[in-house]
């Protein structure tokens, strides 16, 4: 029971706005109820309540805000020389300025989807686009054989022992030291950056799921064993919830990796995703891209993040 | 042929393989308990008292010796032996109904859906709580858990009800309370129950049998005194009647004197 409480604790965020408009719902309930005052109390409620909301966020909000313009001003004043050898936020605005304003040049959305231009010169954009979609097959497959592993090893001492040692040396190497194994095995620079990604991401899920299983309190499984649960019940009914917030932790991790892997990857297959960006505007000695690239890749990555997190509270909160 | 009793614990040993050799935890135990019958162990911390128990409940395999219930060889974990938990193990990630169905479905698949979902509220109407059906263990206290905790395990409706010290996490008040919801339950349902307790005055309020243990390693029956008091009983006229004394002595004197607490002699 601690034991799980305390997982749980990880991929929730006290500090939210949510938690906070939470607290702040007793007022306007209590004034409602009142009736003494029958009208007015639920808008001075309501308002109340829009004003505290306003304020938690803009109490989570101001210090970022403030780093941010510390930083720029910092990085201004430190670059603006004209012999700077780093380009200062201004000369990035100006010489980038085509990529930051234009970044879904050559993608289109319609009633089939979206598409892509595929004649080279697109928006960072599209370079992400399609960056992320690969992200997208090499972390899935990732996370399926990663949970797969992580049960088979999580439940089986003997395949513990057996797979554990070769995971723990595995997964300690890094993405571009796989890259010429990559390119042997599949011959073709496409299947080999997905499998760059998948490499890369699926060692957090395979641990931390099976870590999740073998810490899955003895109580439980007595429960299930008086109970009589056979092994499909026990899978689905014990193992499977009992695990979902350290397997998510093992896909949270995954999805950052994966993401990190992605220049990695696309040194490999060239011509489009942000990877291919980057290695592209440095062989152009375009620096200012390189730096609107790394802002798109950061800003994607904690996105993806998030988005897995939330996932993730779903996931625990409905089974 | 031998008349079994309802409950029949013959000559089990149990032991468990440490580093040091095999460790004795109990040691030729002969026990029988009548159907209906409520017993209570008792005995100090570590004498094997919830190993016995899990003995019972199958979750523990005896080094030697047999058990039956009713005429069956025990011989692994089953929902005909309910136990209800000290930690009252609920799955946090379930509804206190649907932790309760889960036992329901498992017990009762014959039934309808609906005859199951009523029985599921029945029995938590039996402990009071079906005001939290859809609520989770985290959003409730110790001692309203500890009640789902029995009703999932009479709703099993099982052969013997196992009861593993259910109240030594809570307070005094909440366990008086949890106390007598146990009584009110044994009055209407007669199980066959077996708990484990370290608390004397709940031994001899609930028990209509008070067996006591001697201390660990190695640890045998020491006493087993019956309570010669009628139901329904109330703990308040309790206190006044000499049978609630005398068993009380005899327990104490039991645990205090001739068997103490093993720490405390080696400190002494």
């Amino acid at each position: 029971m601690s034991s799980l409480s305390t997982l749980k604790v990880v991929p929730l965020r006290r500090d939210d706005p949510q938690a906070a408009a939470v607290v702040a719902t007793p007022a306007p309930v209590e004034a409602v109820v009142a009736p003494v005052m029958p009208q007015a109390a639920p808008v001075a409620g309501l308002a109340q309540l829009w004003l505290d909301r306003g304020r938690s966020v803009a109490a989570s909000v101001l210090p970022t805000m403030l780093m941010i313009i510390t930083l720029l001003f910092v990085w201004q004043l430190s670059c603006s020389a004209p012999d700077a050898s780093f380009p200062s936020p201004m000369k990035v605005w100006e010489e980038s300025h085509e990529v930051i304003v234009h970044p879904f040049k050559g993608v289109s959305l319609d009633l089939t989807g979206l598409h892509i231009d595929d004649q080279g010169d697109v928006g960072i954009a599209a370079h992400i686009l399609t960056s992320l979609s690969r992200v997208m097959i090499g972390y899935g497959m990732a996370a399926v054989a990663g949970i797969a592993l992580g049960v088979l090893i999580g439940q089986s001492p003997f395949a513990y022992r057996a797979l554990d040692p070769l995971f723990q040396v595995l997964r300690t190497v890094p993405p571009l030291a796989w890259l010429p194994i990559s390119l042997a095995i599949f011959q073709n620079a496409g299947p080999s950056a997905l499998f760059l990604i998948f490499i890369t991401a699926i060692w957090p899920i395979i641990l931390n799921t099976a870590s999740g299983i073998q810490q899955i309190p003895l109580a439980y499984r007595n429960v299930a064993r008086v109970l009589g649960l056979n092994p499909v019940e026990y899978f689905l009914r014990i193992m499977l919830p009992a695990t979902v917030p350290p397997m998510f932790t093992g896909l949270r991790i995954g999805i950052g990796m994966s993401w990190l892997a992605i220049v990695a990857a696309e040194m490999v297959q060239g011509g489009t995703g942000v990877g291919f960006f980057i290695w592209d505007s440095y062989n152009s000695s375009l620096l200012t891209d390189t730096i609107v690239a790394l802002l798109w890749i950061g800003m994607v990555g904690f996105t993806l993040d998030r988005i897995v997190a939330a996932i993730g509270r779903i996931v625990a909160r409905s089974n | 042929m031998k008349q079994r009793s309802y409950l029949a614990i013959e000559d089990v040993t149990v032991e468990f393989p440490t580093k040091q050799g095999p460790f004795c935890a109990l040691q030729s135990i002969d026990l029988s308990v009548e159907r209906g019958e409520f017993v209570a162990l008792i005995g100090h911390s570590g004498c094997g008292k919830s190993t016995l128990l899990n003995v019972v409940a199958g979750l523990v395999k005896p080094s030697r010796g047999v058990l039956f219930l009713d005429g069956d060889v025990i011989s692994g974990p089953g929902p005909d032996r309910a136990v209800v938990f000290q930690d009252h193990s609920l799955l946090p990630w379930l509804t206190v109904e649907e932790n309760v169905r889960l036992a329901v479905d498992k017990t009762a698949g014959d039934k309808s859906k609906a005859e199951r979902r009523d029985w599921v509220l029945h029995n938590l109407e039996l402990v009071q709580m079906a005001h939290a059906a859809r609520k989770r263990p985290g959003e409730l206290s110790g001692g309203m858990k500890q009640r789902v905790g029995i009703a999932r395990a009479i709703a099993m409706k099982p052969r013997i009800l196992l009861m593993d010290e259910p109240f030594g996490a809570l307070d005094a008040l909440t366990r008086a309370a949890l106390q007598d919801v146990v009584m009110e339950l044994q009055a209407s349902l007669n199980n066959t129950v077996l708990m484990i307790t370290h608390d004397v005055d709940e031994a001899v309020l609930l028990a209509d049998r008070v067996v006591m243990m001697t201390n660990g390693p190695a640890a045998r029956i020491g006493e087993d005194h019956a309570v010669a008091m009628a139901r329904p009983r109330d703990r308040l006229k309790a206190l006044d009647m000499a049978e609630y004394a005398a068993a009380r002595h005899a327990v104490v004197h039991f645990l205090h004197e001739r068997y103490r607490n093993p720490t405390v002699g080696r400190a002494a």
